[in-house]
C-alpha cells in the first residue's frame, strides 16, 4: 500500500460511494462537447486515403501525376515518402516467447495485406477535394491468393502473408497443469466446438486525428480521439525521431473508445508523417466505411473444449484448443495475442479445477487487424466455460445454480492461484450467485417458463459467471518491453482562491473518470467537491501515466488521486499550523475549513490560499507555502486485481422466425469499493449491451476472397433501443487490500459475460428441441438451423 | 461535377445566415464547418445513426442526408439553438441527473429525438420510448438511462399539465 502521508484516510462516504451526476458532462447537453473533428486550426489541410481493394495484392506501381493536378490538392504521399521519416513498428512483446509479426509502415510498400490497407494519402484544402483526387491515382496491382479462414492459414500450402516468417503462425502457447488425462478418466465428459465471430467497436465518434507539426521548432501537437495520449506521445517521438518533450498529444472529448482507440493505426502515423513533411496541420476523420475496414476487429475464435465432471457434479478438468485469426500482423504496441492468451488463461478461473490443459494458436490472415476491445478475451473464455458448466449440470442432473455452488472458489480459499497461474486476492462468487438467485426470482421465472412452454412460447434462462482482470501491473506489457505505463500520476494545486485543480493521467471517454477523481480528491483533501476541477488527456499538462485501459481508472487512477489528496491535505494543515502557531497534527480539513481538535474552524482554505499567494511576507520565514503536490502510484502486491460477478438473462426464442428477444438481464457485480454507484451501473449496462450485440447481431462478415461484406451501419447491426431490455444491476463490495481505496475496475464486467448468459439462455430455451447452438452471433438463421427448421 | 457555389439563406437558430456553398455540401457539413455548430455530429452519413439530427421547420431530420442548398429559405434549429432557447431544459436536466449520456456523441441527436417523441404530449410507455429512439444509436449507455430520463420528463410534463400527480 502506498501511503503518501501519515494522516490516516478516514472514509467519510460523503463523496466516495455517492451517486453523483457528472458535473462536466453538462456540455454535451448544450452541444458544447469538443471532439477532434470539431477542431479547426489555421492553414489546416484534410486527408483522405487510397486503400487497397484486394485482401492481398502486390503493388507494382503507383502513379499520382494526374491526381496531383486536382483543385485544392496540396500533396500526395505514398509508402516510400513516409518510410523515409518513420521507423517501422513491430507488434511483438518479448514475454510472448517466439511470437513474430511483420514490421509495419504508415502506407503499404510492395504489398498490401488486407482490403482497406492504406496505400496513399492525399492532403488537400478540403476532405471532399482530397477524395476527388483519390479517384485519379493509378495503382498497378497483382492480386495474390488470400488467407481468409484462420484454419486455412495454418495449412502447409497456404499463401504466406509475411514471407519472411515462413508461415502464418504469429504465436502459439500451451498450458498444462495437473494431470489432465487422469481428470478425464472415468469422468462424465461434455464437449463443444465454438465459433466466435468478429465484431467491432463502432464508437459513435469515428477515429479522428489532427496533427500539427511546426518545422521551426520541431514541435508536434496532436489532437487525437484516443484513450491513451501518453502512449502516442512515446510512439510519435520514437518513430518519427522527435524530442519527446516537444511532442504533445491531447485527447479532447472522445466519442467512445472501448479499447479500440489505443492501438496504433496506419492512418494516424501517415497523418503525423504528412504534417511533418508538409509543415501544415493535417486532419483525418475516418468515415464509417473506413472505420469498419480499419478500426480493430475483436474476437474471431474457434474453440474446441472439453470438461470432465464427476457424477456428483464436481468439475475435474478442462481441455481447450483455441485458434484465433488476428489479421495480417500483430497490433502495436500491445500485440494481438493478449486476447487469445486471456481466453486460455481465464477459462475455469472461478472454479476449483487444478487439472487443465489449453493450447492457443494465433494466426495471420488477410483481414483487418484484430486486437484488444472491451473485455479482451473474457467473453470468449466465459462463454466456453459457462456453456460447458451448464452442459455438465444437465449431464449429471443438477440445476445451473447448484453446480456452480458446488464448484466455485469459496471464502476459505483465498488467496488462490488458478490452474493457469493467476493469483487471486479474493472474490465473492458464492455471494453474487445467491444474490442473483434472489433478484431474478429464479423459482418464479422457471415456473413461468414451464407454463408458457405448454402454450408454445419458448423462454430460456441463462446465467454466466465472470472473473475479470483489472488494475494490471507491468506484468501485462511492461515486462515484455512494451512502452505502456501501468502507473499513473496526479498533480494537485490549490488555486489563489482556495479551490483545487487536479491534473491526472487517467483519461475520460464518458465513463466518468473525471467525476470519480473529483469525488476522491474532495474527500481525501476534505473540501467541497464544487471547488475541485479535474483535467485529463493532455500530455503537456498532467504527469505521464497509463490513462485508460483494463479498467484501471478507478483502481489505479483513483488510488493515485487519493494519495495525492492526502499529501495535499497534509501540506495544507502544515501551512495552517505555521500560520496559526498550532501543531499541524491538531488540525484537519473539513469541507474546505481548517478545524482544530475541538472542531472549531480556525481559517478557511480560501483564507489560507489568499495569505499564501498574496501575503507570503506574513508566513513564517523559510516556510514558503507549497500548495502544489504530485503523486504517482503503480499497482503493487497482486499482479492484477480480479473482480467477479454473475449475469442472468431471460430470453424468448421465436421458433418460427429464429428471432431472440431479450426480456430481462441482471448483473450482480463486485468491483471492490464503489466510488459512484450511478456510474458503475451505467458502465455495466453499456457493457452488457455491447455483449448482447455480439451475442445476437454484430458480425463483420467476409467473403471467401477476403472482402468485408457489411461495412456500413445499415448492414452491420448495432443493438437499438427497441431491441434491448432493462438491465438490473446489484453490487457486492470486496475491496482490494492492495490499495487504501480498495477499488477494482468495472468497465468491462458488463461485456465479460453478458453474451455467455445470453448463449446459455438461448440454449436453455432450445433444450426442449434437443437442439443447441455454439456460435455467436446467434442470428435467426443459425437458430433455425440449430432446431432443424432450415437445412 | 457542379462546383459553382450557390448562395443560400437559412434561418439557423433564429438568425438568418447567408453563405455561398458548394451544391454537394451536406447540411451537416454546412452547420459544422461553415457555421461552427459542431454540436451536430456525424456517425454514419447515411441516415442510420441519428447523431446528426436537427430540427427543420420543427421536425427532426437527418442533416447528413440533406444538402445545404435544400435548406435554402427554411428554418433549422440545432442542439445549440434548442439548448440556449430553454425549450428542452427539462430534458437536459433529466439527462444530466440520470447520467443519460456517457461520451456524449449521440446526445444531441437523442435530445432532438426525445423532444419529438414527447411533442404530442401524454406519457409514452417505455416500449414506445424505445421505439421512438430506434433511429438513434448509442454505443455507451445501453439506452436504459436515456429511456428513464425521457420517461421522467414525460411524467413531469403530464403532471404539470393536469396540475397535479396523475
Ligand atoms: S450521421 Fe446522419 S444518421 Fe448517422
Ligand atoms: S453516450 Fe456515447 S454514444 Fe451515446
Amino acid at each position: 500500500m502506498s501511503n503518501a502521508s501519515d494522516i490516516p484516510f478516514a472514509k467519510t462516504t460523503k463523496y466516495i460511494g455517492a451517486a453523483l451526476p457528472r458535473a462536466t458532462a453538462k456540455r454535451f447537453l448544450f452541444g458544447r462537447g469538443r471532439y477532434t473533428d470539431d477542431i479547426e486550426v489555421p492553414r489546416m489541410l484534410s486527408a483522405a486515403f487510397l486503400r487497397c481493394p484486394y485482401a492481398h495484392a502486390r503493388i507494382l506501381a503507383i502513379d499520382t501525376t494526374n491526381a496531383r493536378k486536382f483543385p485544392g490538392v496540396h500533396s500526395i504521399l505514398t509508402g516510400v515518402d513516409l518510410a523515409r521519416i518513420c521507423r517501422p513498428w513491430v507488434g511483438t512483446l518479448t514475454h510472448f516467447a517466439g511470437m513474430k509479426s511483420a514490421p509495419q509502415l504508415p502506407l503499404a510498400m510492395e504489398k498490401a495485406v488486407w482490403s482497406g490497407h492504406p496505400i496513399a494519402i492525399v492532403i488537400a484544402e478540403t476532405r471532399a477535394q482530397a477524395e476527388d483526387a483519390l479517384e485519379a491515382i493509378q495503382v498497378e496491382f497483382v492480386e495474390l491468393p488470400a488467407v481468409v479462414d484462420a484454419l486455412d492459414g495454418l495449412n502447409e500450402h497456404s499463401a504466406l502473408i509475411n514471407e519472411a516468417a515462413g508461415d502464418n503462425l504469429i504465436y502459439a502457447t500451451q498450458i498444462e497443469a495437473g494431470t489432465i488425462a487422469q481428470a478425464f478418466e472415468d469422468a462424465e465428459i461434455v464437449e463443444a466446438d465454438f465459433i466466435f465471430g468478429r465484431h467491432t467497436a463502432v464508437t459513435m465518434e469515428p477515429r479522428s486525428i489532427l496533427a500539427n507539426f511546426d518545422p521551426s521548432t520541431g514541435r508536434l501537437d496532436v489532437h487525437q480521439s484516443t484513450q491513451t495520449p501518453y502512449q502516442f506521445q512515446d510512439v510519435y517521438a520514437r518513430h518519427f525521431n522527435l524530442s519527446e518533450a516537444n511532442v504533445r498529444v491531447v485527447a479532447p472529448d472522445v466519442g467512445g473508445s472501448f479499447g479500440m482507440k489505443l492501438h496504433v493505426y496506419h492512418e494516424d502515423m501517415a497523418v503525423v508523417g504528412a504534417s511533418i513533411i508538409s509543415g501544415r496541420p493535417v486532419k483525418f476523420t475516418a468515415d464509417r466505411m473506413e472505420s469498419f475496414a480499419s478500426d480493430i476487429h475483436a474476437r474471431d475464435h474457434r474453440v474446441r473444449a472439453r470438461l470432465a465432471v464427476s457424477s456428483e457434479g464436481i468439475l475435474r478438468g478442462f481441455d481447450v484448443d483455441d485458434v484465433t485469426g488476428v489479421g495480417p500482423f500483430s497490433t502495436y504496441p500491445r500485440t494481438s495475442v493478449v486476447e487469445g492468451n486471456q481466453v486460455v488463461r481465464l477459462i475455469g478461473a472461478a472454479y476449483r479445477v487444478t487439472d487443465y490443459r489449453a493450447a492457443l494458436r494465433v494466426v495471420a490472415q488477410n483481414k483487418n487487424q484484430m486486437s484488444q476491445y472491451r473485455a479482451v478475451g473474457h467473453p470468449v473464455a466465459f462463454a466456453v466455460t459457462e456453456y460447458l458448466v451448464d452442459l455438465a449440470a444437465r449431464k449429471v442432473g443438477l440445476d445451473p445454480f447448484e453446480i456452480r455452488r458446488r464448484n466455485y472458489l469459496t471464502q476459505d480459499m483465498y488467496p488462490h492461484t488458478t490452474a493457469t497461474g493467476y493469483q487471486i486476492e479474493r472474490l465473492s462468487l458464492e455471494i453474487c450467485l445467491e444474490k442473483l438467485h434472489e433478484v431474478m426470482d429464479y423459482a418464479a421465472i422457471v415456473a413461468e417458463q414451464e407454463r408458457l412452454r405448454r402454450t408454445g412460447v419458448y423462454r430460456g434462462i441463462g446465467i454466466a459467471t465472470y472473473v475479470e482482470i483489472t488494475n494490471p501491473s507491468p506484468a501485462f506489457y511492461g515486462v515484455g518491453g512494451g512502452h505502456v505505463s501501468a502507473q499513473d500520476g496526479c498533480i494537485l494545486k490549490v488555486t489563489q482562491s482556495g479551490e483545487i485543480q487536479c491534473m491526472i493521467s487517467v483519461t475520460e471517454q464518458g465513463q466518468g473518470t473525471e467525476a470519480i477523481i473529483a469525488q476522491i480528491v474532495a474527500e481525501a483533501v476534505g473540501t467541497d467537491i464544487a471547488t475541485v476541477r479535474v483535467f485529463t488527456g493532455d500530455t503537456d499538462m498532467t504527469p505521464a501515466g497509463g490513462a485508460a485501459w483494463a479498467c484501471r481508472g478507478a483502481g489505479v487512477g483513483g488510488e493515485t488521486a487519493l494519495q495525492a489528496g492526502k499529501k495535499l491535505k497534509k501540506r495544507i494543515v502544515e501551512v495552517a499550523g505555521a500560520i496559526l502557531h498550532c501543531p499541524a497534527h491538531h488540525l484537519t480539513l473539513v469541507d474546505g475549513r481548517i478545524v482544530d481538535a475541538q472542531q472549531h474552524t480556525r481559517m478557511t482554505l480560501r483564507e489560507l490560499a489568499h495569505l499564501s499567494y498574496f501575503r507570503s511576507d506574513l508566513l513564517p520565514a523559510g516556510r514558503p507555502a507549497e500548495l502544489t503536490v504530485a503523486h504517482h502510484h503503480g499497482p503493487s502486491g497482486f499482479p492484477f486485481a480480479f473482480t467477479n460477478g454473475i449475469h442472468g438473462s431471460l430470453v424468448e426464442v421465436d421458433v418460427e422466425t429464429g428471432i431472440v428477444k431479450i426480456l430481462k438481464h441482471w448483473v450482480v457485480e463486485d468491483c471492490g469499493t464503489v466510488i459512484n454507484p450511478l456510474l458503475v451501473e451505467e458502465q455495466i449496462r453499456g457493457g452488457v449491451v455491447q455483449g448482447l450485440g455480439a451475442a445476437l447481431f454484430e458480425e463483420c462478415r467476409y467473403s471467401a476472397s477476403g472482402q468485408l461484406l457489411n461495412g456500413s451501419m445499415a448492414d452491420y447491426l448495432v443493438p437499438m433501443a427497441c431491441e434491448m431490455p432493462d438491465i438490473e444491476v446489484y453490487h457486492v463490495e470486496t475491496p482490494t487490500r492492495d490499495t487504501e481505496l480498495g477499488a477494482k475496475g468495472c468497465g468491462e464486467a458488463g461485456t465479460a459475460a453478458s453474451s455467455a448468459a445470453a448463449l446459455n439462455a438461448v440454449n436453455n430455451a432450445l433444450s426442449v428441441f434437443g437442439a443447441s447452438i455454439t456460435q455467436i452471433p446467434m442470428t435467426p438463421e443459425r437458430i433455425l438451423r440449430a432446431i432443424g427448421a432450415v437445412g | 461535377m457542379l462546383t459553382t457555389a450557390l448562395l443560400v439563406t437559412v434561418m439557423v437558430n433564429g438568425e438568418s445566415v447567408q453563405r455561398f456553398v458548394e451544391p454537394r455540401l451536406s447540411l451537416a457539413d454546412f452547420l459544422r464547418r461553415d457555421l461552427g455548430l459542431t454540436g451536430t455530429h456525424l456517425g454514419c452519413e447515411m441516415g442510420a445513426c441519428g447523431a446528426c439530427l436537427v430540427s427543420l421547420n420543427g421536425s427532426a431530420v437527418h442533416s447528413c442526408l440533406m444538402l445545404a442548398v435544400q435548406a435554402d429559405g427554411l428554418s433549422v434549429d440545432t442542439i445549440e439553438g434548442l439548448a440556449e432557447s430553454g425549450f428542452i431544459s427539462d430534458l437536459q436536466t433529466a439527462f444530466h441527473e440520470r447520467n443519460a449520456m456517457q461520451c456524449g456523441f449521440c446526445t444531441s441527436g437523442m435530445l432532438i429525438a426525445a423532444r419529438e417523441c414527447l411533442a404530442h404530449g401524454g406519457v409514452p410507455s417505455r416500449e414506445e420510448i424505445r421505439d421512438a429512439l430506434s433511429g438513434n444509436y448509442c454505443r455507451c449507455t445501453g439506452y436504459q438511462s436515456i429511456v428513464d430520463a425521457i420517461e421522467t420528463v414525460a411524467i413531469a410534463r403530464a403532471e404539470k399539465e393536469v396540475g397535479g400527480p396523475v
